[in-house]
């Protein structure tokens, strides 16, 4: 695996998912990705926002990654109170986003993969959200 | 984390999270983790016997996530907080980890008097992340004086909680092994409590025979308790938690506590010399002495112990490189 970074650069990043909808298979499979591809991912299920915020502080994240479930309008309010809460913490998503639902995200500033999102994509969107952009750290 | 209003130095974190935000806390932690210089940590706890970490360890699957959330509730009957490092493994084809033990702690995931902090192994061998020990101190130094290891799923040879924890919990199933089994075991000789969990399944019986029998040859004074738990309905959690209250008592009482944590301390202080002595061979290795060394070595003009000593003796005339942990 080429795509590495040295450990004191090693990136956190937490999973959750909001909401009732939706499956455990989709976050499940972009953490292993986002493992691979170095980064340091904390699972932590199906959560409120509040549970996602205290989460993501005692973790000290860098990035945070939700799936999105059920009502558009419980998501929006869950993003807006975590990002309240959490502020320069970037917050991507993906799970099942209708078009109206992903603009309405996007409008929030997060960024949204919806199913057919490919991982490599996924994982490059960490690595710039997180500040990893640049060139590969020299392999030590 | 990025900061709205940016705190800069670590004096100004710690003073923050010792006045109970739990951001600067989190940042001193990540700060450990990255190997950074922390300095002014005070060695808060070495003599303060109201302090205590208690450490999880078992195979992996045992339930020691289970039973570290179900601990932490019993243990918070009696006392105001308590912090949990969990740790998981990183991978070391990519150094990447996946952490989850916060998935079985989610009765916690809203309660301000328990804080959860998962951490990657990062290459260090031995069951535990190098910096479990500085996050230990910060928390217990940030008024977290109660702080539970959970280990990754260990083997018989991973044994660094037995010097990082003051007690340690061994972790065990029915029909763990046979009798040969346990007494091999590294792990068997470290545990001041043995738990076994999934008390539920069948196999207990021979599972605390077994035990039990390899015990016995252990001073009756110095023999580790055995409780029996299901971890995930609460069952035995009471027991455990008195079996660890006992343990403690008899630890500080007869002095025991205080020598743990002698070697607690030589522990880190032997990690940290091996740090800096790894740095240190990192910037040689670069060098062209080391080069030269490789190709009498590799043209038979030089042993490879021969070379190794001259190499040596330049690693330790490198100037140490302080405040860089």
């Amino acid at each position: 695996m080429s795509d590495v970074t040295s450990p004191e650069q090693n990136k956190r990043i937490l999973m959750a998912k909001t909401g009732l909808d939706g499956h455990w298979r989709g976050p499940t499979i972009v953490a292993t990705a986002l493992r691979d591809a170095g980064f340091e991912v904390i699972m932590i299920g199906m959560v409120k926002a509040e549970e996602v915020v205290q989460a993501a502080i005692d973790e000290d994240v860098d990035l945070i990654g939700l799936n999105i479930g059920g009502h558009i309008d419980v998501a929006v309010r869950a993003v807006q109170s975590i990002q309240q809460s959490c502020q320069g913490v970037p917050v991507f998503a993906g799970g099942v986003v209708p078009p109206h639902a992903k603009r309405k995200l996007e409008a929030l500033g997060v960024e949204v993969y919806p199913p057919g999102s490919q991982l490599p994509e996924i994982v490059s969107a960490a690595r710039r959200l997180t500040g990893l952009s640049g060139a590969l750290p020299a392999s030590d | 984390m990025h900061y709205p209003q940016v705190i800069e130095t670590t004096r100004e974190l710690f003073e923050e999270a010792s006045r109970g935000d739990r951001r600067s806390l989190a940042r001193l932690i990540s700060a450990a983790e990255r190997g950074e210089a922390l300095p002014g940590m005070p060695l808060a706890f070495q003599d303060d016997e109201t302090c205590l970490c208690i450490g999880i360890t078992g195979a992996p699957g045992a339930g020691k996530s289970t039973l570290v959330s179900a601990l932490t509730q019993e243990l918070l009957k009696t006392e105001p907080c308590a912090a949990v490092l969990a740790i998981d493994p990183s991978s070391p084809v990519s150094r990447g980890a996946l952490l989850g033990d916060r998935v079985r702690m989610q009765t916690h995931s809203m309660a301000q008097n328990v804080f959860i902090r998962s951490m990657a192994t990062r290459h260090h061998h031995g069951g535990l992340a190098l910096a479990t020990q500085s996050a230990r101190r910060l928390l217990q130094h940030c008024g977290w004086p109660l702080v539970i290891v959970e280990t990754v799923g260990v083997g018989q040879v991973e044994l660094d909680v037995v010097k990082t924890a003051d007690v340690i919990v061994v972790v065990l199933n029915p029909g763990w092994g046979d009798e040969i089994q346990a007494n091999k075991a590294g792990l068997m000789e470290v545990a001041d409590v043995f738990v076994i969990n999934k008390a539920d399944r069948p196999g207990l019986e021979s599972t605390r025979r077994d035990l039990e029998a390899v015990l016995l040859n252990r001073p009756a004074d110095n023999r580790p308790i055995i409780v029996e738990t299901v971890a995930s309905k609460g069952l035995g959690i009471a027991e455990l938690a008195g079996a660890l209250a006992k343990v403690r008592r008899e630890l500080s009482s007869n002095g025991t506590l205080a020598t743990r944590r002698t070697e607690q301390l030589a522990l880190e202080l032997e990690q940290q010399v091996e740090r800096q002595l790894q740095a240190a061979l990192k910037t040689v290795r670069q060098s062209k002495m080391f080069e030269d060394s490789l190709q009498r070595v590799a043209h038979g003009q030089d042993s490879i112990a021969a070379a190794a000593s001259k190499i040596t003796v330049q690693v330790l005339s490198r100037p140490p490189e302080h405040g860089n942990r």
